[in-house]
């Protein structure tokens, strides 16, 4: 009798075979997984061009198998443009992190949005600088230590963490605004239609999409992965709140 | 085709359009802004991009993209505009990707103002943005000259996968003068075999600025050290005036050496052999001219709309061996004939030049001549 065998899971096509620096339970590799999987499910990984940021994510180009290049911090989105601009035809999107978008970059992600640009970008909130080994970002939550709040964030002299995609879902150029979580199956897999519905709107010309990813980063938290996957369930979502802050008319009636 | 009146800023956007350039992302700043208005009625109705950024960063930011795509790109700005750029330059100059900026340069430090300097001589030709790296800086001297040299520009930018500068004063940005266009270049349809393209058919290209292991960026900072090895070898480009002769060589480059060749003309007639050398590249630097001309000429007189920033260049060049007066006016004031030609005159007949620097014998005239103005 012939065994009858059927692959229900691989490495995405767009992934190179490389295994990734990121510590172990970090959310990043989940994130690039459906990002891999949603390029190869659309078949677009031969004209897709992706800008990795500064920040842990910053060898991005070295898990995805298609062109990359590399922006300086915070400045992918205006990267992109550049290029989107010149290559109207081809995918393009950005992959940052918190401090990357939401601090040193604001004005680049404000503008790009602002500007309708066609691009995607996926958004990693982890409330903290991972690569720099546990800052204050602008998204830590009011009271959480890190080491450069080693007391915990004082709001009185730090400031409140900032809502990206609440801020950009006000931006007339914007086609799809929404927030997603990677802390357990159920979201991951909310995570990975949102990726493709920013994917999908730039391939309908659509403007500009971001998907904003809750992420884990137990290493910096200094919880285990578990723990750091209740943190952001139970303490980042209610700061956080999931769900869709702008989505165009074309993407409601769009079924992927 | 004929020479046209044209203004300096619309005709080196004009020249960029004919050579080809694909996109031009940019910021409004004085005294550069008509490039950027020029560019934003030209290049949409060619079907090429153009986007007004919204700063200087993030303009720097998206040429640095659209050259790691293999399309020519540029931008413009001025002074405060370039030194917000410093970043985006460096990063470019790391990626090994071609591009090209005009600065259109005025007056400084900080705000400053918008009349024309050539203040930015470090920062230009030095580097300006961190790292190990060795920008190609081309100084025209007028509206002809910068159309001419913008194409150039290109090409090098190309031949050596380099940041290209193209240094200019607020006086060449403004002024209208004739000038004759080049013919309108076709775009090339081929894709350099390094851009990022889409990875159809072949390996991903990654384009990036790190190299996390110091070995591999020194391997890096060594190649960029040995193609500037080759650029100077290639690529030095500098303009004579009454050299053959010369006894007093001045050396001015830009809107400095254009006033200094008016003033040599005069000190020609009073029977002063006075001579022009007007680099081009400053960087590359004509160094090797320099070395033969101080064995025929007896003085040199360097003239700047700076503090002598190129000066110590031709200082350490020099070596001693000829003595070095200089001549400068800052803050955004050009220097007039006349007063290049009073220092040639004075320089002809000073027997005792002396001092270690001579921006020590500078600053005590200035002092008196501003002390005049008042």
């Amino acid at each position: 009798m012939v065994a009858k065998t059927e692959i229900i899971y691989q490495r995405p096509e767009s992934f190179t075979d490389v295994t990734t620096g990121y510590c172990p339970g970090c959310t990043h590799g989940t994130a690039h997984r459906l990002v891999a999987e949603v390029i190869d499910e659309m078949g677009i990984r031969e004209k897709t061009i992706g800008v990795a940021p500064v920040g842990c994510s910053v060898f991005a180009y070295r898990y995805f198998k298609m062109d990359f290049v590399e922006a300086a911090h915070g400045r992918a989105p205006a990267m992109a443009t550049g290029i989107k601009r010149v290559l109207p035809e081809n995918t393009v999107f950005s992959y940052q992190g918190d401090g990357d978008l939401a601090s040193i970059g604001m004005a680049e992600i404000m503008h790009a949005a602002a500007r309708g640009e066609n691009i995607t970008v996926i958004f990693i909130n982890n409330a903290i600088y991972g690569m720099t080994g546990g800052q204050m970002a602008p998204t830590t939550l009011p009271g959480m230590i890190t080491t450069s709040s080693p007391l915990g964030r004082d709001v009185e002299l730090a400031g409140y963490p900032i809502r990206m995609a609440e801020i950009l879902s006000n931006m007339d150029g914007a086609s799809y605004i929404v927030r997603r979580s990677l802390h357990n199956a159920a979201n991951i897999k909310k995570s990975k239609k949102a990726i493709r519905l920013a994917f999908e709107a730039q391939e309908r010309g659509l403007g500009f999409s971001m998907v904003e990813l809750l992420s884990s980063c137990p290493t910096n938290w200094k919880m285990s992965p578990q723990d750091a996957l209740d943190f952001v369930a139970d303490e980042m979502v209610p700061v956080f709140p999931l769900g869709d802050y702008k989505v165009s008319s074309v993407l409601e009636s769009l079924k992927v | 085709m004929a020479k046209e009146l044209l203004k300096g800023n619309h005709a080196f956007a004009e020249a960029a359009v004919r050579a080809g350039v694909e996109a031009f992302y940019g910021y409004p700043i004085t005294p550069s802004t008509e490039f950027l208005e020029y560019m934003a009625k030209r290049l949409p109705e060619l079907g090429r991009a153009f986007v007004q950024a919204e700063s200087e960063v993030s303009a720097i930011n998206m040429v640095y993209g659209a050259a790691c795509t293999g399309k020519r790109v540029m931008t413009a700005s001025s002074s405060p505009g370039v030194s917000l750029m410093m970043e985006g330059i460096s990063y470019i100059a790391g990626t090994e990707v071609p591009a090209v900026v005009v600065n259109v340069m005025r007056g400084g430090p900080g705000l400053g103002n918008i009349a024309p300097s050539q203040g930015d001589y470090y920062q230009m030709v030095k580097g300006g943005g961190h790292g190990d790296y060795f920008p190609i800086v081309l100084a025209p001297a007028s509206v002809q000259e910068a159309v001419d040299y913008i194409s150039v520009a290109f090409d090098l930018a190309e031949k050596y996968r380099s940041i290209v500068h193209v240094i200019v004063d607020g006086n060449m940005g403004q002024m209208m003068e004739p000038a004759e266009l080049p013919p309108m270049k076709e775009i090339p349809e081929k894709v350099p075999d390094w851009a990022v393209s889409g990875a159809k058919g072949r390996d991903p290209n990654i384009l990036t600025s790190i190299y996390i292991d110091p070995k591999d960026e020194e391997v890096t900072n060594l190649r960029l050290l040995k193609r500037w090895k080759e650029i100077e070898k290639n690529e030095v480009i500098y303009d004579e005036y009454e050299i053959e002769d010369a006894e007093i060589l001045i050396i001015g480059f830009g809107t400095a050496g254009r006033v200094a060749s008016s003033a040599i003309r005069e000190a020609r007639e009073e029977g002063i052999k006075a001579g022009l050398l007007r680099p081009i590249t400053l960087a590359p630097f004509p160094q090797k001219r320099l070395i033969e001309l101080t064995k025929q000429v007896k003085r040199i007189l360097v003239v700047e709309m700076n503090s002598g920033m190129m000066l110590d260049d031709v200082m350490k060049i020099v070596q001693g061996k000829v003595p070095i007066e200089f001549y400068g006016r800052m803050g955004g004031v050009t220097p007039l004939p006349d007063e290049i030609l009073d220092e040639i005159r004075r320089v002809a007949a000073n027997e005792d030049p002396g001092a270690d620097d001579p921006r020590d014998e500078w600053i005590v005239r200035m002092d008196k001549m501003l002390a005049g103005e008042k």
